[in-house]
């Protein structure tokens, strides 16, 4: 078993794992901690896909920054030690069926595609990427500079080489400028909608 | 490890995103199912970076999948601290004044 066979599965098992320690935690907090491992190591997984800056961001935002917003949230929205808000064993049976239906049905449609077209297979049975297909961090250099001047409008990666009439760079310039508008626009509309407020006095 | 193994890894990311949706009461659940929904796209989008002609535009697509769901999860939060104050209570069975 190679290096990097054992690295995917202790990631792809924390990263399942996790997932269903989402769904099965009866308690809030305990989901959040599972989210934790789960998105943590999806980051491994990233790094094993050669998208370090991926990787690095899938940690800065998703591990930082969105799940210490949930966590708060979590804190914020605390029930009483008496209420029960959890589901109940037939809704989860049921929603098990329905997931292992929908899993299976994913997966058979996974398994009848033929990938070859997209990638190439070794004599051993094993996927590579084609021939000057995929990102190749060997003959390319690590994704930072690629991703930043993509953002920016520019991708040397396609355009050099290409045949003069393709026409303009395919870059990311404007959705980038949509994105940052959007989260101005979220951080506003967000903080308005969560300012203090008078509390209800009805609890029913 | 070949593309169909991470493509099982986001299957089930994303079908636990679905069931947690599905089953959970509590708003906060609700809203960790959608990050395991985003999730398991995100891990798709970046295996076919790394083994199909997208090259590079899979990674840049799931860039903007990250930050869009930190954005969705502020103004969710906000929406649930909302109904919290509102209801004192964080069911989402309670929230039912639009029935018809």
């Amino acid at each position: 078993m190679t290096y990097e066979k054992l690295l995917f599965l202790i990631f792809a098992l924390s990263t399942c794992g996790g997932a269903l320690g989402v769904v099965l935690a009866q308690r809030v907090a305990r989901m959040a901690f599972w989210l934790i491992v789960s998105l943590g190591s999806t980051a491994g997984l990233y790094f094993m896909l050669h998208a370090d800056f991926v990787a690095a961001t899938q940690i800065i935002i998703y591990v930082g920054g969105t799940l210490v917003l949930l966590i708060f949230g979590i804190m914020l929205t605390a029930s009483g030690p008496h209420v029960n808000i959890q589901t109940s064993p037939g809704e989860l049976v049921l929603g098990a069926g329905v997931g292992l239906m929908l899993l299976f049905l994913i997966q058979g449609t996974v398994r009848s595609v033929d990938w070859n077209q997209a990638a190439v297979v070794t004599s051993q049975g094993e996927f590579v990427p084609a021939e000057g297909q995929g990102y190749n961090p060997q003959g390319q250099g690590n994704t930072i500079r690629p991703l930043g001047m993509a953002l920016l409008g520019l991708r040397p990666d396609k355009d050099l080489g290409a045949p003069e009439e393709a026409g303009l760079s395919s870059g990311y310039l404007f959705p980038f400028e949509i994105v940052s508008i959007h989260l101005l626009v979220v951080l506003v509309g967000a903080s308005y909608l969560a300012r203090a407020k008078r509390r209800a006095q009805a609890s029913e | 490890m070949g593309l169909e193994s991470y493509l099982l890894v986001g299957a089930v990311l994303f079908v636990s995103g679905v069931v947690c949706m599905a089953t959970k009461r509590n708003g906060i659940g609700l809203l960790m199912g959608v990050e395991l929904v985003l999730n398991g796209a995100n891990v798709n989008f970046v295996a076919f970076s790394r083994f199909t002609s997208l090259g590079l535009d899979g990674q840049i697509v799931s860039l903007f999948v990250i930050v869009l769901a930190a954005a969705e999860a502020a103004v969710a939060l906000s929406i649930a601290l909302n109904f919290y104050n509102n209801h004192l209570t964080i069911d989402v069975d309670r929230g039912d004044e639009l029935k018809g």
